[in-house]
């Protein structure tokens, strides 16, 4: 926003309360009520106004207040957003950031902490990213707002309090680059979001029970990284892939696809998925507790898979 | 008719201030039906308060908390008959009560048990709609619904004034209003929606206006005066029941405390107005009305509240000796007829 007065942002309660929370906090002081916009109660009216904003060459960064609401704005993301430079016959930018949090862990109920990535990365005509480290939410945001496309930014609410060193100089990461969370040599873990963290812990107690483990966070679902992933598991020969969201019908229903599809020979197992239950996310936290995926899972996924093949 | 006591901008008030504006009285009204609204305003107010004690002891979880709200509630509500319909929004959360609904039910909802979710046709209340206005159209639907079947049933739509400027606040009103539904849509305009004050969330004079658009009437009241509620809602319901369609009430009032348990509103209200509204809060300036009238004594009072605390202290005892919830309902209630893809679920859930 220093950079560049094209860059501006609005969403529900960003202004001096900083975003339900806190994200843009300290923004307003630096750029005052027009750049920094508390909008009406209108998640279609704020991607939509985004959408007008940035067909006239702004770099507008809109916040939807929880991801489950991003189902309010769906025309304006899908058949819009998306759309816009397709049926312009490739004449048109829109070049709009959708940044939105979600997800489990603190029993906010079945319309509160749903993960919807799935539904956008299916959707031609955006990007998708989500990122799970503060460096690579810095790293990712810069690029969706310099990028020329719709971009989708998901951040997962019990990652706010993640804490790390981030380099004093900006370093923008080109989307479609995954990061190696971890090296390892017998079984590729992918894993987005809160789930890196969670493959993580699994996979220092798998250690312990020399099983070797390697994590591979894609970062950027749309586009993917396939020749990172594909040659993770063409080094470990074995894969589990890991996400919050509903494992029936997933984003890893797709990963695992390209991975039996490019990797079919170098496979020892059949490709595990760790996701959350079918089942609607409850308040009780006993209940959410057991449809939210855990480190346990991700665990008992990794033995699984070496298991199989007598290792 | 109430003899409504002239304001400013068409805000009925039947309720004086002790001083320079007299008391109003509403029409048709008895001792008992004063009493028992001050008893809806106590019940409310109790379960509020002690809401928020139980909050703050980790009993609950976060709660939206209703204070300086009751007179909208309990005045509405006492406009309907038993088979009219209700859609609350998370902030009249507790408005079961007024239709005998056990506190253990809702203070389960706020402990995210699935015994707090009731039966929405045991009471006519609607389960709580806490994404916001997108129970507008329901209330529209159901209403038109009654009116199809040839029912008298009306119903009420409760949401805030943030609620207005989405796209369902918008559709469903014009659709109770094309259909002639029997419904009354009734906004709670605490001039807050969560940070965002109501001068950022629109530009009309007052949001009653909004009805002129729709082509219905609409009302605008005093939201801390619960007769002048009370006698809003009577007037809409009547019209709704006898053919006449939707009505818009916007009643004022100010929320005088944070937006919820878990918000912190010093970053952005206003203090001094808060104080300030919090001395004429609802339910005080009602008892000092009845004992205006004489209608009220101390000693009644007292007993309602103990009453009230009373149900509070069943409640959450109550609410509290219920065993954990069944993990197993997550399926069960996710589908009429549980579909193959939870067999596997399930199975690893019974240790299978
Ligand atoms: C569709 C949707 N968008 C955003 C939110 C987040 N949110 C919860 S309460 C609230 C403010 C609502 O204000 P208002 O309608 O005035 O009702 P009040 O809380 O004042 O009773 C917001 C934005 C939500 N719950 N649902
Ligand atoms: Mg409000």
């Amino acid at each position: 926003m220093r950079e560049d007065s094209d860059v501006f942002l609005m969403g529900e309660d960003i202004a001096e309360m900083g975003g339900s929370m806190g994200v843009t906090q300290g923004l307003l002081d630096e750029f005052g009520p027009e750049r920094v916009r508390n909008t009406p109660i209108s998640e279609a009216g704020i991607v939509g106004a985004g959408i007008g904003a940035a067909m006239q060459g702004m770099r507008p960064v809109v916040e939807i207040m929880y991801e489950d609401f991003l189902t309010l704005s769906a025309e304006q993301i899908v058949n819009q957003a998306a759309k816009h430079r397709y049926m312009s016959g490739g004449q048109l930018k829109v070049p709009l950031t959708i940044r939105t949090q979600g997800g489990a862990g603190w029993s906010p109920g079945a319309q509160h902490a749903q993960q919807l990535e799935a539904w956008f990365v299916h959707i031609p005509g955006l990007k998708v990213v989500f990122p799970s480290t503060p460096t690579d939410v810095r790293g990712l945001l810069w690029t969706a707002i310099h990028d020329d496309n719709p971009v989708l930014v998901f951040e997962h609410r019990l990652l706010y309090p993640v804490k790390e060193e981030v380099p004093d100089e900006l370093e923008p990461i080109p989307f479609g680059q995954a990061r190696t969370v971890r090296e390892g040599e017998d079984v590729t873990v992918i894993a987005t979001g809160p789930m890196v963290h969670r493959s993580v812990e699994a996979a220092v107690e798998a250690e312990k029970n020399g099983v070797s483990v390697e994590i591979v966070d894609p970062r950027s679902l749309q586009p993917l990284d396939e020749e990172a992933l594909v040659a993770s598991v063409k080094k470990t020969n074995r894969c589990v892939v890991t996400h919050e969201a509903v494992t029936r019908m997933g984003f890893g229903a797709e990963v695992a696809s390209v991975i039996q599809y490019q990797a079919f020979d170098w496979l020892d197992a059949p490709i595990e998925r760790v996701g959350a239950k079918f089942a609607p996310l409850a308040f009780a936290p006993v209940m959410e507790q057991f449809i939210v995926p855990n480190s346990e899972d991700v665990l008992a996924a990794i033995y699984r898979t070496v298991g199989r093949d007598g290792n | 008719m109430a003899q409504v006591v002239p304001a400013e901008r068409d805000l009925r008030r039947v309720i004086g201030d002790g001083d320079a504006v007299p008391d109003g009285e509403v029409e048709g009204l008895t001792e008992h039906d004063l009493l028992e609204l001050h008893r809806s305003l106590v019940l409310l107010r109790t379960y509020d308060e002690r809401s928020v004690v139980y909050h703050r002891q980790g009993r609950i979880g976060t709660y939206a908390i209703f204070w300086n709200h009751e007179a909208m509630q309990a005045g509405s509500v006492y406009a309907l008959e038993d088979e009219d319909w209700i859609f609350p929004s998370y902030r009249e959360s507790a408005i079961g009560l007024l239709r005998g609904m056990p506190a253990r039910t809702i203070l389960q909802w706020w402990r995210g048990h699935p015994s707090g979710w009731w039966n929405p046709a045991d009471y006519n209340v609607a389960s709580i709609c806490v994404p916001i206005a997108t129970h507008v159209p329901h209330a529209a639907g159901l209403a038109w619904g009654k009116k199809l079947r040839g029912e008298t049933a009306v119903a009420i739509a409760y949401f805030g004034d943030g609620a207005t400027s989405e796209g369902s606040f918008h559709e469903g009103a014009n659709f109770a209003a094309v259909t002639g539904a029997p419904v009354v849509l009734f906004c709670n305009n605490n001039q807050w929606a969560i940070s965002t004050p109501l001068s950022a969330q629109t530009r009309a004079d007052a949001l009653v206006d909004k009805a002129v658009g729709y082509g219905i009437p609409g009302i605008r009241v005093d939201g801390g005066d619960v007769l002048a509620v009370y006698e809003a809602t009577r007037e809409a319901v009547a019209r709704a029941r006898t053919g006449g369609g939707p009505t818009l009430i916007e009643a004022v009032t100010y929320r005088a405390a944070p937006h919820a348990t878990a918000d912190d509103p010093s970053a952005y209200i206003d203090p001094e107005r808060v104080e300030e509204e919090r001395k004429n809060e609802c339910v005080g300036r009602y008892e000092r009305y009845l004992r205006r009238l004489g209608v009220l004594d101390e000693a009644a009072a007292e007993q309602v509240r103990a009453e009230a605390a009373e149900l509070m202290r069943t409640g959450i005892a109550e609410a509290e000796a219920e065993p954990p919830a069944d993990v197993a309902l997550v399926f069960e209630h996710a589908h009429v007829d549980p579909l193959p893809a939870f067999e596997d679920d399930l199975r690893e859930l019974r240790g299978g």
